[in-house]
């Protein structure tokens, strides 16, 4: 079953749904990007929860107008623009006034989601209201969506995607670097203003699919995600797009495959997943590498200090570093050093006096900004050089 | 719920057995990730002097001010208050933040901020009294803001704010001054009247440790200096240590730098 | 007679309608001046899954345990993001969304895999409550509010709410001090020995208890626009923490009964025939207020 939904083989709806699924989510991880780069990334939650208050005057101006009110578009086009409407209002709270972006986003998003509740109601109430479905905008429902639904869903999803391509340059310059996107003639307004436009666009495509409360976690967990795996711009907003697909389309398909596994809820627990595996076992950022990491510099630290200490004379005070250098067997348990550890401790701090001199002059300027107290001076200066450094010790250091 | 806000205040009998250093570090290193900020720093501050920090950006100056409050957590070392655990010694250490580090915007008074200072008097529910009140006008008096106590603080200038915040220093009455970078962005006259409060309190016994930018000023200001970058170059008087060779150590390159950069700074 | 109807169908909602308000504004001024503000937000997310989840392990709708698992999600929810942001240095609005979405992601499942069709539990009852219902049916005017007999019929919400409401001030009330003092400079608070980590945990601990109490009587919507927009609001007006807080416990009365009125008796004055959605439109008044308060009120920008 699951392998049907996979391989498109679930009836002409649902592989819409999960290829419309798989290309939001690459829109929405790329798009996200730029957000979480620019630390924006709950600017979203507002815009989304801002589209209900226009799904409800939509339906009820289509009414009034003599209309079905459950025209995809047109509520599609309600959701546009009063999340438009509520990303003003955050811009104008959060720069006119002395709230601060975080506080003007949730004003937003809980008056305007408040708002939308009452024009829900209101819609209840009218005769043409009754089966409006407008709830399914709350949470996506895309079990019984009409063939054209899922053709607009699916069409929109891809022109989302080929218009985050089509400005994925400007756009990465700017959150990498807005002061060259300037001069490279990208105002950063305009950039902020096509970066929000997108984010707009994914929202309200996004809209039926994965619903409004969760739809954010399309555009903030891949590139939260992405950013575990690797340091750099381009590579982050390729891998949030792969991640964000991959999210989409599986969780389309297992959403498929039975009744009682709503589509948005599935992707976006694909989506946390996925994110954390990463957060635990990425390389570099992973929190197990980073603990592994952490001890390990501890150690290092202790050791070394414990080391300069034996070189000048001092007692060793902490036990950690006590018992790191009795393990190493640089000391005995009384605390004097060994023959080992004797040649060590000389060893670091024939390593602190040559790093003294190299710090105070100039011409070792780039060899000195490696200093941290660790590093061994072999691994940043060519033997010529220390021997240079060792023709100017006015006196070599014995130590005992 | 116990959320036990204040340590215990140290008894009158440590105080009289104030024969250790007011403030001694040993063997500090702190980290923040893998980047040491300061490694293996032992200091030891005169008593009743007043005491500069010394260094290049990112040196670790104001790292050391912070882990000697207890305010960051060292990878190794420890820090001693008058040879006891700092723990039971903060009602002796009187603190100055940075200025940048807080929101001006927020929504208090200037005689309010200086009762800050009296949090270890008036505890969680104590009144505020009319003798609290004259106090915190009194540490005002000293930096000269009387005239502002009830201006929202963030109407005040740059420098004003320095004020207000050794004013709330003050209030502390402790033994030992921390202050972060006390004339960066200030005004000539407040920078005056600074140094005038804190020579003051030198000559009061107390002792004094600043974090200081200007390399000029330090001889003119200081009794004692501190060389840091990320370890101690060296510590002692002014006049041995305040020395071309070893801030030359102090700084590498960077020493015509840092000078140029104080002067545009102060002038 | 008026008084009686009122009494019966209005006084309960409004009453725990203000609660509920103040309750949230409370703690909100704190967390909107440390630059929090969205936990209301992650906070009231993460209600749903806590509720699923003690309904699962318990099979019972009872308050008691509802409670329990709601503030227990809230308490995950907390660690979790903070984990994250330091863990994995990811900026806090990012981590608060991760989270929030998760777990209300996995809410949502829980309660489509789980039989609750004979159960009154469903995501939009903890979105947005169902205020207009607790209404006291043995009151018969105002003199039952001094009747033993009618106060025990009275929606065990009142109370509820009330005790909550209870708990919020006294914490804000003892902690005042240290909560103004770590809010304006953290860096001060430390060195005076403060333990502000602590604090800072017991203030979102306090805020979730609001929130969790509040969530089953008006839904989580009014939550988090109570926990921001009358505290933001209130920072337009004044320069001085005690009235801002006075401001903004004003401000939440105002929405909440304003709110409560506009939505029972508005479509009528308007010739329409049912009600509104009480919960929303306490929301929207709340930002009304700050929208005007924003445009008019003396202290509106920085620096003023």
């Amino acid at each position: 079953m699951l392998g049907d939904a996979l391989l498109f083989q679930l009836g002409y709806n649902a592989s819409l749904v999960t290829l419309g699924a798989l290309l939001l989510g690459v829109a929405a991880g790329v798009a996200g990007t730029f957000l979480f780069l620019r630390k924006r990334a709950l600017v979203s939650d507002a815009i989304s929860h801002a589209t209900l208050p226009g799904v409800g005057l939509a339906f009820i101006v289509m009414v009034a107008l003599g209309g079905d009110g459950r025209s995809l578009p047109g509520l599609l086009f309600g959701a546009a623009l009063s999340a438009g409407a509520g990303l003003l209002c955050v811009q104008w709270l959060s720069r006119r006034t002395r709230l601060g972006e975080d506080a003007a986003i949730g004003a937003v998003l809980s008056v305007f989601f408040g708002f939308g509740i009452v024009l829900l109601t209101i819609v209840q109430t009218m005769n043409a209201g009754r089966q409006a479905g407008l709830e399914g905008f709350l949470l996506g429902s895309t079990a019984g969506m009409l063939r054209d639904e899922a053709l607009l869903l699916a069409v929109s999803a891809g022109l989302v995607l080929a218009l985050v391509m089509l400005l994925r340059r400007p756009l990465t310059l700017a959150a990498f670097d807005p002061g060259f996107s300037e001069v490279t003639g990208w105002r950063p307004g305009w950039i902020d203003l096509a970066m929000m436009g997108i984010v707009l666009l994914v929202t309200v495509v996004g809209l039926k699919v994965v619903g409004l409360i969760l739809i954010v976690a399309l555009l903030i967990v891949p590139p939260v995600t992405a950013r575990f795996w690797t340091e750099r711009v381009d590579v982050v907003v390729i891998t949030a797009g792969v991640l964000g697909g991959l999210a989409g389309y599986l969780g389309a398909a297992i959403s498929a495959t039975a009744p009682a596994l709503p589509t948005g809820p599935i992707v976006v627990l694909v989506s946390f997943a996925l994110f954390g595996l990463s957060l635990l076992c990425a390389p570099g950022r992973g929190v197990l590498a980073s603990v592994l990491r952490h001890q390990r510099y501890q150690r290092r630290v202790h050791v070394r200090q414990g080391l300069l200490a034996l070189a000048s004379g001092q007692p060793i005070y902490e036990r950690l570093t006590h018992r790191l250098l009795r393990r190493a067997g640089l000391i005995r348990a009384d605390g004097v050093a060994t023959t080992a550890g004797q040649a060590a401790a000389a060893k670091a701090q024939l390593d602190e006096t040559r790093w003294a001199l190299v710090r105070a002059d100039q011409t070792f300027a780039t060899a000195a900004a490696r200093y941290d107290g660790l590093t061994a001076i072999e691994d940043v200066l060519t033997p010529d050089q220390i021997t240079d450094v060792d023709s100017r010790l006015s006196r070599p250091q014995a130590v005992s | 719920m116990s959320v036990a806000l204040v340590s215990d205040a140290a008894g009158a009998a440590d105080r009289a057995a104030r024969t250790a250093s007011p403030l001694s570090v040993r063997g500090l290193t702190v980290s923040y990730g893998e980047t040491p900020a300061l490694f293996s720093v032992d200091v030891t501050v005169r008593a009743g002097a007043m005491t500069a920090i010394v260094g290049p950006n990112g040196a670790g100056k104001s790292t050391m001010l912070k882990a000697a409050l207890g305010v960051i957590k060292p990878l190794a070392g420890s820090v001693a208050v008058f040879g006891q655990p700092l723990a039971k010694m903060r009602d002796a250490i009187a603190y100055v933040p940075q200025r940048a580090s807080v929101d001006w915007n927020f929504p208090t008074r200037v005689i309010d901020v200086v009762l800050m200072g009296l949090y270890r008097d008036l505890g969680l529910l104590g009144r505020v009294r009319a003798k609290h009140r004259a106090r915190a006008m009194a540490c005002l008096d000293r930096v000269g803001m009387t005239d502002f106590a009830t201006r929202q603080i963030g109407q005040l200038s740059g420098g004003q704010q320095q004020r207000v915040f050794l004013a709330r220093a003050l209030a502390q009455e402790a033994d030992i001054y921390l202050l972060d970078e006390p004339f960066a962005g200030v005004d000539a006259a407040t920078e005056k009247a600074i140094i005038a409060v804190l020579k003051d309190l030198r000559d009061a016994g107390r002792t004094v440790l600043a974090v200081h930018h200007d390399l000029t000023t330090v001889p003119a200001y200081f009794d004692d200096v501190i060389l840091l970058n990320r370890e101690v170059v060296a510590a002692g008087p002014v006049d041995e240590v305040f020395t071309e060779a070893l801030l030359q150590t102090t700084y590498g390159g960077r020493l015509e730098t840092a000078r140029i950069q104080a002067e545009t700074v102060a002038g | 007679m008026m008084g009686a109807e009122f009494v019966a169908l209005s006084l309960p909602p409004i009453l725990i309608g203000i609660c509920v308000a103040v309750a949230c504004a409370l703690p909100g001024n704190f967390l909107l001046l440390r630059g929090q503000a969205l936990i209301g937000d992650a906070i009231s997310h993460v209600v749903l899954p806590g509720i699923v989840v003690a309904f699962l392990v318990t099979g019972l709708v009872a308050t008691g345990p509802m409670l329990l698992g709601a503030a227990g999600a809230a308490v995950v929810a907390v660690i979790a993001i903070e984990a994250i942001r330091r863990l994995g240095r990811i900026e806090a609005g990012a981590a608060m969304g991760v989270v929030f979405t998760a777990m209300f992601a996995g809410g949502v499942l829980l309660l489509e895999q789980s039989d609750t069709s004979n159960v009154h539990l469903d995501v939009e009852h903890a979105l947005f409550g169902n205020l207009e219902s607790l209404i006291w049916l043995d009151a018969t005017g105002w003199a039952s509010l001094l009747d033993p007999v009618a106060l025990a019929g009275m929606p065990v919400e009142l109370p509820r709410m009330a005790l909550a409401l209870g708990v919020v001030a006294v914490f804000v009330w003892l902690f005042w001090r240290p909560l103004a003092m770590m809010s304006f400079d953290e860096g001060f608070a430390q060195g005076l020995g403060l333990r502000t980590g602590a604090l800072g945990l017991a203030l979102v601990i306090i805020s979730a208890v609001a929130a969790v109490a509040a969530f089953d009587a008006v839904g989580s919507i009014i939550v988090i626009a109570m926990f921001i927009c009358p505290p933001a609001a209130a920072r337009m007006m004044t320069n001085r923490l005690g009235a801002q807080v006075a401001w903004s416990v004003g401000f939440a009365a105002l929405s909440a009964v304003s709110g409560y009125v506009l939505a029972g008796y508005g479509p009528l004055w308007i010739g329409a025939s049912a009600s509104v959605s009480a919960a929303g439109m306490i929301a929207t008044m709340s930002g009304l207020i700050l929208a005007v308060a924003a445009v008019l009120g003396p202290h509106r920008t920085r620096n003023s």
